[in-house]
């Protein structure tokens, strides 16, 4: 069996759904969160470096490159507000963040 | 591509990243003793941007996926005086609760360069990185009161939310670039005209609803009034305003130049996402005791008229820069009514507490009641223009319908208007009002004049600019 396009595409929409899942479905922790917003940007990295490779364009390539450099911006801006989040609250359970609803 | 003309047409830009850097390094060394001045050169840097926007040329740098057109440099400088009011008010309130830190003007210079980049994209590349460089600084600057617990909370809420919507786009923009095989706008237009298929379509929706998420459409409008509730007045004063300016404008860019000819099919989506942001804005905040809260909803509805102005085509997108602009003037001067009044040190946040104000602070209710008035859309005042426009615009593209629906949730949104309205002038004080802060004053002045009369001027000059800006839009 040969791996083509879309085995790759299957794998990118499985993470992908697994990371939008993870978000939803999780309802104990925010790191978990972060762990799955991750999943979400390297599951669409799968998408483009493979149709750069299909396509023979090298764009694909290039947005792998600044979708690596926005994750790890990402996930250091998230984590300093998770660490701010805890110093107010003392916790990071999900059900916690709702001291504003309505 | 001559180098030198890709860096005139993005001066502004340069200037903007250029000064951010340096300032970066001159506050870290001033300390945040030195916010007063980081302020100043802030503000010196988005004039000098403003500028530098308002009389630039316009063109297309760096293999296309750069566009300076009328609708950019419009808009560019519509955001980048936006942005010099919110750091006057940033710095004036941050420095009375005693969280000013030096970084805040810097991450509003970063998030205005982040919305310059917005409008200006011309590929999917440019479109992510911008949206990005915007929501980062702006998920940092929504939990700058790092010890108050509702800020923090709005910060991790926003971010959450904000990066969901971030991956959907991205999802979106990865199916489009290879189901299209061009990053470029230009060429996915080639490419959907004459070979649409599903993963195209799949790709479209994903961006729609992430940019949907952007602008608080409903039914994404979710973390709205959270966020507006929590975080710092001034900053949401920003959020409410230039961001959204900046990802409409991008909503209109990827749909008429990438997509310009289904125009058929996602016109309904944008028209669903239009009327449930505006029902939904109107029914949501005749519940809300919060003022931040009620104005997040109100920002919701009008988001939902915007997006009526895209839906109408390119008729639309003059109707689009006008209802912007008078709409950002209109928050800009609400959000700093509710920082200018405050009862014993606690800032004011419930409508209630807005009792009797005619009897304790005459000018604020002044100001109040024409911004009211003017969201409600009360001929002569601005919104009734803002929404004359977009509801023309709409007509004349034949969706009368959907205006006539606009018109009806804008009558129900005037119950939560004329609520505010009958609780400052006929009910009894609830205790004194201490003074307004000097800055806070001003800008609420200004934005209560500018509602009435100033508007007529200004349209008078700014329409027939921005029907000029908008020629050639999406081609």
């Amino acid at each position: 069996m040969t791996i083509d396009l879309v085995h790759y595409l299957t794998v990118s929409a499985i993470l992908f759904t697994i990371g939008v899942l993870g978000i939803f479905l999780n309802r104990r922790n925010i790191i978990i969160i972060l762990m799955s917003l991750e999943l979400i940007l390297l599951s669409t990295n799968i998408n483009f470096v493979a149709f750069s490779s299909y396509l023979h364009n090298v764009q694909g390539q290039i947005m792998a490159m600044f979708v690596l450099t926005v994750a790890a911006a990402e996930a250091a801006v998230g984590l300093a507000i998770l660490v701010t989040f805890f110093r107010n609250r003392g916790d990071i359970a999900v059900d916690d963040a709702s001291m504003m609803k309505g | 591509m001559d180098f030198n003309l890709a860096l005139h047409l993005g001066l502004p830009e340069t200037i903007l990243a250029v000064s951010s850097l340096l300032i970066l390094v001159f506050g870290a060394f001033r300390g945040d003793k030195g916010m007063i001045s980081v302020s100043a050169l802030c503000g010196v840097a988005l004039i000098a941007a403003a500028f530098a926007a308002a009389f630039g040329h316009q063109g297309a740098a760096f293999g296309g996926s750069f566009i300076v057109d009328g609708v950019a440099l419009f808009a560019k400088v519509a955001i980048y005086i936006a942005a010099v009011f919110i750091i006057v008010l940033g710095q004036g309130y941050f420095d009375r609760v005693g969280a000013g830190r030096f970084e805040l003007p810097i991450l509003i210079l970063l998030a205005a360069l982040g919305m310059s980049l917005m409008v200006s994209a011309g590929d999917l590349i440019s479109l992510y990185v911008g949206l990005e460089l915007q929501s980062l600084a702006l998920y940092v600057l929504a939990a700058f009161r790092r010890d108050d617990a509702k800020s923090s909370e709005a910060g991790l809420k926003y971010f959450v939310l904000g990066a969901l919507s971030s991956g959907l786009l991205l999802y979106g923009a990865s199916l489009v670039y290879g189901f299209a095989g061009s990053m470029n706008f230009h060429d996915i237009a080639q490419s959907a005209t004459t070979n649409l298929n599903v993963g195209l379509i799949f790709g479209l929706v994903f961006v729609i609803c992430g940019l949907a998420f952007k602008v608080s459409a409903a039914p994404f409008h979710m973390w709205t009034p959270d966020v507006y509730e929590g975080a710092p007045t001034p900053i949401v004063a920003f959020f409410a305003g230039a961001p959204k300016f900046a990802a409409m404008v991008l909503f209109a860019r990827v749909l008429q130049t990438g997509f310009a000819a289904q125009a058929d099919q996602w016109r309904q989506v944008v028209l669903v996402l239009a009327v449930l942001s505006f029902v939904i804005g109107a029914l949501g905040g005749l519940m809300q005791k919060d003022i931040k809260r009620l104005l997040a909803y109100s920002s919701i509805a009008n988001m939902g008229y915007a997006l009526l102005a895209i839906a109408a085509g390119a008729v639309g997108i003059p109707a689009l820069l006008i209802f912007f602009v008078l709409y950002m003037v209109d928050t800009l001067g609400l959000f700093t009514v509710q920082m200018a009044l405050s009862r014993k040190g606690e800032p004011v946040t419930r409508i209630d507490s807005l009792a009797g104000l005619s009897k304790t602070n005459m000018p604020m209710t002044i100001v109040l009641t024409i911004l009211c008035l003017s969201v409600l859309g009360m001929p002569p005042f601005s919104g009734f223009w803002a929404k004359y426009f977009v509801f023309g615009a709409a007509i004349t593209s034949g969706l009368w319908q959907f205006a006539a629906a606009g018109l009806v949730a804008s009558v129900v949104a005037a119950f939560y208007y004329l609520r505010i309205l009958k609780l400052m002038w006929f009910d009894v004080p609830a205790g004194d009002m201490d003074k307004s802060p000097l800055e806070t004053r001003w800008i609420a002045y200004a934005a209560a004049a500018f509602s009435f009369p100033v508007v007529i001027v200004f349209l008078v000059y700014v329409y027939p600019l921005a029907q000029s800006a908008a020629q050639g839009f999406g081609s």
